[in-house]
């Protein structure tokens, strides 16, 4: 196996865990060192993605929506999919019934839909596997 | 001989499945593997010199590589000072670089 290539599992449902950080930053650190990324999420996870997020502002703080600067999930995966858009390439797969269950299927682009079938491809074809299961 | 890349991500005074990442890296220590134990997110609450009952001394003390990832460190406030004898600070990058070398087996707690 010439190139390197990572898969990463997530399941966790955005603004829960701190896994999704972690996975965001070992994502980004992947893909600066030019290795290529499978992300398959799972459960909770398709919903990192979901298009319609939209920050908020803080009223026990009083700050608006700019002055808030809230960061929203969705935002997190359009940038890694922009830093991994061609070489290296970040493939981003999200469970289509978790999708559906969750109505969760108006996702940022470049998302695709798959099943855990194509979790077993994108395991078999990288470097290494890890799953980041919830608690 | 393989490699194993412990990432601990839970704190071991709240789970009580702690022994998990101890017990395990230990037996395979052991039996000759290369292993690691990288300490993330509540993870990192361990690696205090101080913390009482941590089983991260005995880990050290197996051979097991102890590295605690530095924005987790940051975040909750320990400095590389109070870190405990066998435990170096480490970074995200530095856990990428384990997880794609060969023959590597990665599990998350």
């Amino acid at each position: 196996m010439s190139e390197r290539r990572l898969t990463l599992a997530i399941m966790d449902a955005p603004y829960e865990s701190a896994n999704s950080t972690t996975a965001f930053r070992i994502i980004a650190a992947a893909l600066k060192k030019g290795i290529h990324v499978n992300v398959f999420a799972y459960e909770g996870a398709v919903s990192l993605a979901i298009k319609d997020q939209a920050p908020h502002a803080n009223p026990v703080k009083g700050t608006s929506v700019e002055e808030e600067d809230h960061p929203v999930t969705k935002d997190f995966v359009i940038s890694l999919l922009e830093m991994g858009r061609e070489t290296p390439l970040l493939t981003w797969v999200n469970c289509g019934l978790c999708v559906d269950e969750r109505g969760a299927g108006n996702a940022v682009d470049g998302v695709k839909r798959g099943g855990p079938g194509d979790f077993l491809k994108l395991a078999l074809e990288s470097t290494n596997t890890l799953v980041i299961p919830t608690k | 001989m393989a490699r194993y890349v412990f990432i601990e991500s839970r704190d071991p005074f709240e789970s009580n499945d702690a022994q998990f990442v101890p017990e395990t890296a230990t037996a395979l220590k052991q039996c000759g593997h290369e292993v690691t134990v990288f300490l993330v997110q509540n993870g990192a609450l361990a690696a205090r010199r101080n913390a009482r009952h941590s089983h991260l001394p005995q880990l050290a003390a197996a051979g097991i590589k102890l590295l605690a990832d530095d924005f987790s460190l940051r975040e909750r406030g320990i400095a590389t000072g109070e870190l405990s004898d066998g435990i170096q600070t480490s970074t995200i990058e530095a856990l990428v670089d384990l997880l794609v070398q060969e023959n590597t087996k990665a599990i998350w707690h």
